[in-house]
């Protein structure tokens, strides 16, 4: 079959139009830059479970801050959730408590402090930009109490261990799997739509009968219980729960990371694949930089700077593409 | 000939916020397929009047009748299932929604199965054909509403209320903010709509002109309270100035 030219103008223009394509392209240039100037970035299994380490993290609470971004929220106490959920399946586990139930025990515990988030901000009308800073301080401050600011070795079951993220590419599955499910809870379900609605227009969804609070309680909810899990999942890998683990700069990597991707901290529209694609962005530019060896204090300035390059790149590579399409 | 039967009916409502009084006991009547047109200026309680009759908000005294049945509407969800359906001022339409969802918006369609996936296919084939049934026209079904035009954005937002097989449609400033061309497609669709049979509207809006163009019967409304009401054949817009400007100078004297 043969392309004609005119058709292969509206394939890039369809492909530009496509929400997420520019972060995309963002993402394909880094990993070609950094193939280029580090031979082994992608090509092997153990640099490409190192560069997956770096991204599962990120995409697992940037699907939760997402939901919550769609509705004009935002919780920042994401990464201190991280850290003490980890330290319930611990103590549960220390109790007595077999790691199963003792790691629903800190998902439960995760969940418990995404709904005072929603429940204080929703129903009690408080910001959640201050709610989620009152409660940052409060769970790290708990973290490090019962932890005794000490790390601890993770419970001794190997099976679990590995599912839980101890085996290579487990984190990533985890991470590519919720990334699926989000995606379709945000697009193919009632609760995603309904979502998008309130946070296009709270007075019209609630207007139209939709119950507005208990979808953003819920979705604080499901931010927690997705920190939570992802502290256990990097307390297993890295094989020690550590009450400094997570804090504010994966935080920050997830709610940048959906920034990156196509989500406006406005509100009204959100995309969990483009989040991903910005979790990956950012998990590439630290990989790569770490491999090719930057220096730790010039590291953040440049990916500072890379961070905000990529963002401008997408936000103006789409409008370009809107206006271009010209319909 | 009979008279069309009544679908709504009010009687003395009542309501106060704190020490204001938005309606000091309001009635009315509304027949099958007929359009009343409610006048009145701004904190004239129309549009608390049209909160409680969807069931937004309740009346503190005041009984209301739905097909002749007494109806204490507890929720928005409580008057639509009696048939009831508000097209809002400020347009219930979620923007960055694309129009199908928005016709459908809390009615989606959902596939069979444990798992209720939304049923795009159908929805998207069912808003198409609906809005060829009323008579809008847009490019189509799969834009955001934000790409539309204010006349389309109120025409989706009227076929979104057809679309839950509203029989009673209460229409708050459905012609704010447009343009003459604009205001005339949707004039026409209420009446193509009304053509249609087994709807009756309820239709709150300043402009006297277009009012009477469009209404069946009007009310007037002045600081909570109903005063005056006439068919509109046997009214005029120079008739309706003069008793808002005498109800004026009574305030103003006051």
């Amino acid at each position: 079959m043969t392309v004609r030219s005119g058709d292969r103008g509206r394939l890039l223009g369809r492909f530009l139009r496509w929400k997420e394509a520019s972060i995309l392209l963002v993402a394909l240039i880094l990993v070609g830059y950094f193939e280029y100037a580090n031979q082994d970035f992608l090509l092997t299994g153990a640099s490409l479970q190192n560069l997956s380490q770096f991204i599962a993290p990120v995409a697992i609470i940037t699907c939760g801050e997402i939901m919550l971004m769609i509705g004009g929220e935002i919780d920042l106490s994401a990464g201190m959730v991280f850290a003490l959920a980890p330290f319930i399946l611990y103590f549960a586990n220390d109790a007595g408590l077999p790691v199963l139930p003792a790691a629903l025990l800190g998902l439960i515990a995760a969940g418990l402090v995404g709904l005072v988030n929603g429940v204080v901000t929703v129903l009690l009308r408080v910001p959640s930009f201050v709610t989620t800073l009152g409660t940052l301080f409060l769970v790290n401050g708990l973290t490090l109490t019962i932890s005794a600011g000490t790390p601890v070795s993770p419970p001794d079951a190997p099976i679990f261990a590995a599912v839980m993220g101890n085996w290579g590419y487990s984190e990533i599955s985890w991470a590519v799997g919720l990334v699926v499910v989000m995606h379709i809870v945000l697009r193919h379900t009632r609760w995603g739509l309904h979502t998008i609605a309130a946070g296009a227009n709270p007075v019209g969804a609630r207007e139209a009968g939709i119950h507005v609070n208990r979808l953003k309680i819920g979705n604080f909810v499901v931010m927690g219980v997705l920190a939570g899990l992802t502290g256990i999942l990097e307390g297993f890998r890295i094989s020690s729960f550590d009450p400094q683990a997570g804090g504010n700069q994966i935080m920050f990597l997830a709610v940048a990371a959906g920034v990156i991707g196509g989500t406006p901290l406005a509100g009204g529209s959100g995309t969990v694949i483009g989040g991903l694609i910005g979790a990956t962005v950012l998990g590439v530019l630290s990989d790569g930089f770490t491999l090719i060896g930057i220096n730790a204090f010039t590291f953040n300035i440049i990916l500072g700077a890379a961070i905000l390059a990529a963002m401008l790149f997408n936000i103006h590579i789409a409008r370009l593409a809107r206006g271009g399409a010209g319909d | 000939m009979t008279e069309p039967r009544e679908t709504l009916r009010a009687e003395n409502i009542a309501k106060s916020f704190g020490p204001v009084a938005a309606l000091r006991g309001v009635s009315l009547s509304l027949r099958e397929g007929e359009i009343l047109g409610i006048l009145g200026d701004n904190g004239a309680g129309k549009s608390t009047l049209i909160k409680i009759l969807t069931g937004f908000q309740t009346q503190d005294s005041g009984r209301l009748f739905v097909d002749g049945n007494e109806a204490r509407l507890r929720s928005v969800d409580h008057a639509r299932s009696l048939g009831i359906e508000c097209v809002y001022q400020d347009l219930a339409l979620a923007n960055t929604l694309s129009v199908y969802h928005n016709l459908f918006l809390n009615r989606e369609i959902l596939h069979g199965g444990p798992i209720r996936i939304l049923n795009n296919g159908a929805m998207r084939k069912r808003a198409a054909e609906l809005l060829d049934e009323i008579g809008v026209h847009i490019p189509s079904v799969d834009l955001p509403v934000e790409r539309l035009s204010g006349g389309q954005r109120q025409a989706i937002a009227v076929a979104r209320a057809v679309n839950s097989d509203a029989r009673i449609l209460l229409l708050d400033e459905p012609l704010a903010a447009m343009g003459a061309r604009e205001g005339g497609l949707i004039i026409d669709l209420i009446q193509r709509l009304k053509g249609k049979g087994g709807i009756s509207f309820v239709i709150i809006m300043h402009n006297y002109v277009q009012m009477l163009e469009i209404a069946d019967r009007i009310m007037l409304m002045q600081r909570g309270r109903v005063t005056y009401e006439s068919h509109s054949q046997a009214t005029s817009v120079a008739e309706l100035m003069e008793i808002v400007r005498r109800e004026y100078r009574e305030m103003r004297s006051a």
